[in-house]
């Protein structure tokens, strides 16, 4: 790949990223091109940098080395453009404990650029929660804490989702329900990247993966 | 000139440039020293109000001078830091911190050891002490805050952040605590006065000013060179230099 | 992006941190709380002195205002900070120093001006005089304002510290020297039946800088330190 050239091509582009972190290298040279209708699962064992990684993705943390882009822009530059089209659920998953799951999606709502015209009641059926609008979110368990977390992907409308071990503590039909949410996403023109070793019912097309490992 | 500068931006260049200048340096801090010293006790004439006492503003004066161009100095510093994203500028502002507390640690010993024959109390709220003090305080702040955080570019981000918000306090401050002393103390005794000093008084505070900073320039590269030392430990040139300096 | 969505996002921010505040309520009770102890400690300690009250009333209340603003200070961003919430808001579309704004003016809200209300109560236990009432209200209504804004930035670059509550109060104490002094005399000023307009545009122009500046650099240091 030529490092020098101008990015054109739409979709979220890493070149030559690496990482340190107190004098040790977690990663380097890192690149990969992720474009619509696919989805990039990041694997690794722990301490490999994973969740570095998506942060990098996101821009809170800074690249030691290399470069991300979005649609031919510099992430750091476009910063604006480019979060208006995440969608980020990293691990501490930012659901307040003593709101309900309804004012918790409804502060996500707001923060968001825009919003789909989904009602906040469908989008919290859809992951599982019917009945608990209501309650405070700390009476609900860490799995249906996640849920929460994971309804925002469906009321904000952004095409790259960012998901840190989104299976969570989630039990397995509420697994099931998360992966076609993302295959559906994924198949829909949309783009996901996420660090689990679940498996993804996507097939090769769709779906390729980067090992932090090698 | 502007690519002398460019080089010096890199830790390496700066290295060998503080290396190369650090003896210079070190030296002429030394004799502007013995100079300084020289005209301010056995040149200088004896004051006609405060007798030979007043001859500690040679180094009360030059020290609160200094504890504020070094905070002017750490806040320059980091905001090139924190904009450019360079790192020297970084090392710099670091280096600059215990060195800005001890100049504003002298001015408050010197001018409480003043204090005594002047008010016959070791210590007074007098405007300009009690600014002195408060500055000791943002620079302890700053200290602690950068040596609280782990991660030495966070740190050094966090601190430019600070000093940044410091300078802008300083002038606030600085105005307030006048306007405060003003307000209950009455007009104090100016401890010299503000208007012409006398040529030969002056000499050798302006020589004395001129030792600081020097001593400063001194002791500041070779804290950035320490600090360089420690930092660039993993690079090649570091590595090369250290083993071409062994055989 | 419009800038409805933002109005919307910022009054979103507000009631949030006020609903949140409402449901922890003691929270909000125990700086108050503090703030009368520690006004109370001083007669005690001192004297209970009508006369010598009456001189040291402003001082105190401005101190003990100071270190009550001091305890409620890290509320603004910790909790966010260690739920993940923060990040949240930093991966927002919309600018940070707004929404950081938002957050200040709901932790004035819950911390600041309480203490304005309660105020008056302290003035009567110190025999404050009755004219420096007002002056009392007016220097709170505008000091305290800077205290949370000016806070904020303290708290924005300790909260990624295990340990940032005593180094925060090392770092912001002496930011609010200037307040202290012109807003506590202030108050003694208009003990003495003299006019106090100096002192309150000072105070005034404090609030302005501070509401300009402060949420930038409490911004920038938020992103700093999540790192």
């Amino acid at each position: 790949m030529t490092v020098n050239s101008t990015p054109t091509s739409e979709g979220l582009e890493i070149r030559n990223l690496s990482c340190t972190r107190e004098d040790r290298t977690l990663f380097s040279g890192l690149s990969f091109h992720l474009t619509t209708g696919h989805a990039i699962q990041i694997e690794g064992p722990n301490g490999s940098g994973k969740t570095t990684l998506l942060r990098m993705l996101c821009g809170l943390r800074l690249a030691d080395k290399g470069e991300i882009y979005w649609n031919g822009c510099d992430i750091s530059e476009e910063r604006g453009a480019f979060l208006s089209n995440l969608n980020y659920i990293g691990h501490a998953h930012g659901v307040k404990g003593e709101l309900t799951p309804l004012e918790n999606l409804r502060v996500s709502q707001a923060m968001a650029a825009r919003s789909n015209s989904l009602p906040l009641d469908d989008a919290l059926e859809k992951v599982g929660l019917l009945g608990f609008e209501d309650v405070p979110s700390r009476t609900l368990s860490a799995g249906q804490r996640r849920r929460v977390a994971l309804a925002r992907l469906l009321i904000n409308p952004a095409p790259l989702w960012i998901l840190d071990e989104p299976f969570t503590a989630i039990d397995i039909q509420g697994q099931k329900q998360i992966e076609n949410m993302i295959t559906q996403h994924v198949l829909d023109g949309g783009m996901a990247i996420l660090t689990s070793h679940h498996p993804l019912d996507l097939s090769e097309d769709h779906l390729s993966r980067v090992n932090l490992a090698t | 000139m502007w690519s002398f500068f460019h080089r010096l931006a890199s830790p390496k260049h700066f290295y060998l440039f503080a290396n190369r200048i650090i003896p210079w340096l070190g030296w002429s801090t030394l004799i502007t020293f013995i100079i300084g010293t020289y005209l301010g006790l056995f040149v200088a004439p004896t004051d006609y109000q405060q007798g030979e006492s007043y001859r500690i503003i040679y180094i009360h004066v030059p020290a609160a001078w200094m504890s504020m161009f070094v905070y002017m100095i750490m806040a320059i510093a980091g905001g090139i830091g924190l904009i450019w994203k360079m790192k020297m500028a970084d090392i710099i502002a670091s280096s600059a911190a215990p060195l800005g507390a001890a100049f504003t640690i002298l001015a408050l010993i010197t001018g409480s050891l003043w204090g005594k024959p002047m008010w016959g109390t070791w210590w007074i709220w007098d405007a300009r002490l009690t600014s002195e003090l408060i500055l000791l305080f943002l620079y302890l702040g700053f200290i602690a805050l950068q040596s609280a955080i782990e991660d030495r570019r966070t740190a050094a981000n966090a601190c430019a952040i600070l000093a940044l918000v410091g300078v802008v306090n300083i002038p606030i401050i600085h105005y307030s605590v006048e306007w405060w002393n003003t307000l209950h103390q009455g007009p104090t005794v100016t401890r010299f006065g503000k208007s012409a000093m006398a040529t030969s008084m002056l000499i050798p505070l302006l020589t004395m000013f001129l030792a600081f900073k020097l001593y400063f320039g001194t002791t500041l590269l070779m804290r950035a060179r320490v600090e360089i030392l420690e930092r660039e430990r993993d690079t090649t040139w570091m590595k090369k230099m250290i083993m071409g300096s062994d055989k | 992006m419009t800038n409805s969505s933002l109005s919307k996002a910022f009054i979103a921010i507000i009631k949030r941190d006020l609903t949140l505040a409402l449901r922890t309520r003691s929270e909000i009770a125990n700086p108050l709380i503090f703030f009368v102890i520690i006004v109370s400690l001083f007669p005690l300690a001192v004297s209970p002195e009508p006369e010598l009250l009456k001189t040291m009333a402003p001082g105190v209340i401005w101190v003990a205002a100071l270190l009550s603003t001091m305890l409620s200070l890290d509320s603004i961003f910790r909790s966010d900070f260690e739920d993940g919430s923060l990040e949240q808001m930093l991966l927002s579309p919309h600018p940070m120093p707004i929404l950081v704004l938002g957050k200040i003016i709901a932790h004035w809200l819950v911390s600041g001006l309480p203490l304005i209300f309660l105020a008056p109560l302290l003035g009567v236990l110190l025999f404050l005089p009755y004219d420096a009432m007002p002056a009392l209200l007016a220097t709170l209504a505008l000091g305290t304002p800077v205290l949370s804004l000016v806070g904020a930035i303290g708290v924005a670059l300790t909260v990624g510290l295990r340990r940032g509550g005593v180094l925060l109060s090392l770092l912001v104490l002496p930011l609010y020297i200037p307040v202290l002094i012109f807003a506590s005399n202030a108050i003694a000023t208009a003990a003495a039946d003299m006019s106090i307009k100096g002192q309150l545009y000072f105070l005034a122009a404090m609030f302005a800088l501070a509401l300009t500046l402060a949420p930038l650099a409490t911004a920038a240091a938020l992103r700093i330190s999540l790192r």
